[in-house]
Formats: structure tokens, sequence, C-alpha cells
């Protein structure tokens, strides 16, 4: 329990300071938005059908957007020797790591709930009745995403060219995940039942928890000095 | 030991070399010329013994990595990183084998089926791998780091495979977990050796590459202490 207290203390600071000064998600949605904007010119929607590309074109805006997130997670940890600081409060490296990843997964669920209705007005396609489940499909995915690519923002943070590392390692071990979330998406904005979607439902779960608790494990061994 | 030991990286690779002749051999002349594929299809006794060591040398790595936050010896490091070179290699010959033999019976060099995008994945894990190990300065830093990702690639293999196999399917499997599958009687001790000869390949490389990677160490270590007795 103490553990999730002083993790939810993390939570809170990353938050407070990114409510004071908008760094990273006002950084995170505009670029998002591009993204969109972009995939508008390669592929057009007014003749595709978004129901089809769009879930994939959805997951590599979230994923390219997340990116900016996780690495930015621990780099401002570093200005100031603020991770000597954290390491040297009396915390589990454990609460560090579950206080950034649910900051890291906040950031992102933050840009998909501006960014799922705002793609739904610009390529035209209803949503209405849909959300409960989109949003089932967006939390679970997003936390895999975000659970290991905290635990990779850590170590590539310590790496030179760290802004290199993070996508070339996050995308090669997410590829799990970010099939299942894009597979997933599709069933629901085609309509269907969630139980439709139950084997790749599945899939993100195992990797949820696979990699959240290895994460969480292995966590110490990437900060220790 | 200590001489057995030095002599292993001459010793396997004289065996080695006897192994690969016979091991061509049985490829190209004992194994029977297959009945639709004809003999493209003998690119397989190189193709799947190579896959079935990429695996094992990443699982390998994965071990060692497990020992490496355990125990704390870099020797397990060294181990890991060996490994996972080597299984490297191992991933290429099956991605460049794989194309040959795919364009004249699928028809297409390259196709996103499942055991073709999860090995093609595999890859680029690890090429991750040896990537952040040359972007690491701090030598226990560099051994950490590559431990967790060495543990979380492992892990990761198998639910890339589920994961890639409900995407799609098409690879023919001819290995099967019950029996040999559809693998012909008389071709199955020619690929039974072959796999040998391939296992034999990864034990040497990792002869020769497990003292290059001690000795890497020792260089930097000496280096250090020279340094050190420079400034006093």
């Amino acid at each position: 329990m103490d553990l999730l207290r002083k993790a939810g203390a993390i939570w809170m600071k990353d938050l407070r300071l990114e409510w004071r000064t908008l760094d990273s998600i006002s950084g995170m949605f505009f670029f998002s938005l591009l993204v969109l904007v972009i995939f508008n010119f390669t592929f057009d929607f007014t003749t595709a059908d978004f129901k089809e590309i769009g879930p994939g074109v959805l997951w590599v805006t979230f994923t390219f957007a997340g990116i900016l997130s996780l690495s930015h997670s621990f780099v401002i940890e570093k200005e100031g020797d603020c991770m000597q600081g954290l390491l040297l409060a009396p915390v589990d490296p454990g609460s560090i790591y579950i206080g950034k990843m649910l900051s890291n997964l906040t950031m992102m669920l933050g840009v998909e709930v501006i960014l799922v209705p705002l793609s739904a007005v610009l390529f035209n396609y209803p949503i209405y009745g849909k959300m409960g489940s989109l949003a089932a499909v967006l939390g679970v995915s997003t936390l895999g995403f975000a659970g290991v690519g905290t635990l990779l923002g850590a170590l590539t943070a310590r790496t030179r060219r760290g802004e290199v590392l993070l996508p070339l390692l996050l995308f090669s071990i997410c590829v799990p995940i970010i099939i299942a979330a894009v597979q997933t998406t599709k069933v629901v904005m085609r309509g269907g039942p969630l139980s439709d979607a139950k084997e790749w439902f599945m899939i993100a779960a195992a990797f949820d928890a696979v990699f959240v608790s290895a994460s969480f494990l292995t966590f110490q061994f990437i900060v220790e000095e | 030991m200590s001489t057995f030991r030095k002599s292993l990286p001459y010793i396997l690779p004289l065996i080695l070399f006897a192994m690969v002749v016979k091991g061509l051999h049985g490829a190209f002349f004992e194994a029977p010329t297959e009945a639709q594929m004809g003999d493209v299809q003998r690119i397989f006794y190189f193709h799947a013994p190579a896959g079935i060591m990429a695996f094992l040398a990443f699982a390998v790595t994965g071990v060692a990595s497990f020992l490496y936050l355990w125990r704390k010896s870099l020797l397990y490091d060294v181990v890991a990183h060996a490994s996972a070179e080597v299984g490297l290699v191992f991933c290429t010959i099956v991605l460049v084998t794989g194309p040959l033999w795919a364009r004249p019976v699928w028809g297409t060099w390259w196709t996103w089926e499942a055991r073709l995008t999860m090995t093609l994945v595999l890859w680029l894990i690890y090429v991750s791998y040896v990537l952040v190990r040359g972007y690491t300065d701090d030598r226990d830093q560099q051994a950490r780091f590559s431990a967790v990702l060495g543990i979380v690639g492992a892990l990761d293999i198998y639910i890339v495979y589920k994961s890639v196999t409900w995407w799609r399917g098409l690879h023919p499997v001819v290995l099967q977990a019950s029996g040999g599958g559809g693998l012909d009687p008389e071709m199955r001790p020619v690929f039974i050796f072959c796999i040998f000869v391939y296992l034999m390949l990864y034990a040497c490389l990792m002869a020769i590459r497990v003292p290059i990677g001690c000795a890497e160490d020792e260089l930097a270590r000496l280096r250090e202490a020279l340094a050190r007795r420079r400034r006093a």
C-alpha cells in the first residue's frame, strides 16, 4: 500500500509539473494533429473507408505521440539531477516506475481522449454508442505501451542518442500490442461487439500483465548508479 | 582445464569443418529431391536449422541476462552479448535463405505471413539490443541495460509469436509438435544432422566470441589501472 501511495505522489508531482507548463501535452497534441493531417494526404479519406484504415492511422499517431511523452518523462529528471533526488528519497524504485508509468499513461490517454472525437469529426465517422468499448480498447492497449515504454524511456534517457534508440526499442518490442490495438479498434469501429475481439483483447491483456510486471521488477537495474 | 579451454577455439572449428562437409554432402546428394518443389527444397536444410539455432541463441541471451542480474558477474553479460550477436547472424541467414526459397515456391520473395513477420521482428529486437550496447559507455550500465533488454526480448518472443499467428498463417508447418510432421523419412536424418552442424557452428562461434569479450573486459580493466597509476 505504501508503495502505491508513494507512486501516487510521484504521479501527482509529474501531473502538477505538466499542468503548470503544459509543455508535453501541447506538443503531443499538435504533433498528433499534424500526423493526422499528413495521413489525410496519403490516404484520401473522402473515398477510402475510415473504418478500415482509421484504426491503423490512429495508432500510428498515438504511438508517435507516446514517444514524445516517454522520452520527456525521464529527460526532465536529468535536469538539476532530479533523478538522484528521487533515488535518494526513501522510495522503492518500483514506486518510481509505477508513478512514472501512470503519468505517461495519463498523458497518452489525455491525447487519445481529445484525438478520437476530433478524428471522428475530421474524417466523418460516427462514434456515438461506441464510446464505452473504444475507451476499453484504448485503455488496455495504451497501458501495455506505456508500461514497457516507461522502462525503455528510463533506459534510453541514460544512453547516447537516446532519442534514436527509444523508438527503435519500443516499436520492435511493442509489435504485439500494436497489432492487438489496431485489431480491437477495428472491431469496435466496424460496430461489432467487443466479444469479436476476444483473442486480441487477451493478447493485449497478456502483454500488459507480462511487461508491466517485468518492467516493475527490472526497473531498479536501470536507475541504480 | 585451462589448456583445454584455450584449445577449444581451435579444436571445435576442426570438428565443425568435418561436420559441414558431411552436412553439405547430405543436403545435396543423400537427401532425396522433393517431388513438387524440386532441388530448391534443399535450402530447407540450411534455413530451418538456422531458425532453430536463432531461437536457441536468443533464449541463451535471455537466461544469461537473468543470471547477470542475479549474480552480477560480467561473464554472464559477455555470454548474453555473444549469444545475441551469434543469434543475429543465424536470424539473418533465415531471413536471406527464406525469400530465396519462397520466390520459386510461393511466387513471391516476401509475404507478411506469421513466421516471416515474427523472424523479422525478432531480428529488429536484437539489432536494437546490440545497438543499445554500442550507445552506452559505462561498462556496468551497459551490462545492466542489456540484461534488462535481454529478458524483455525473450519474454516478447512468445507474445510476438502468438499475435502474428492470429494475425496471419501460410508458412509450411514442416515441424510439428507431434512427430516429424510432413518431413519425408529419408530427409529426416539429413535434417537432424544439419541441426547438429548448426549447433556446432553456434558452439564454435561462442567459443571464439566469449573469450574475445572477456579479453575486452580485461583490456579495459588494465587500461584503467594503468591510467590510475600514471596519475598517482
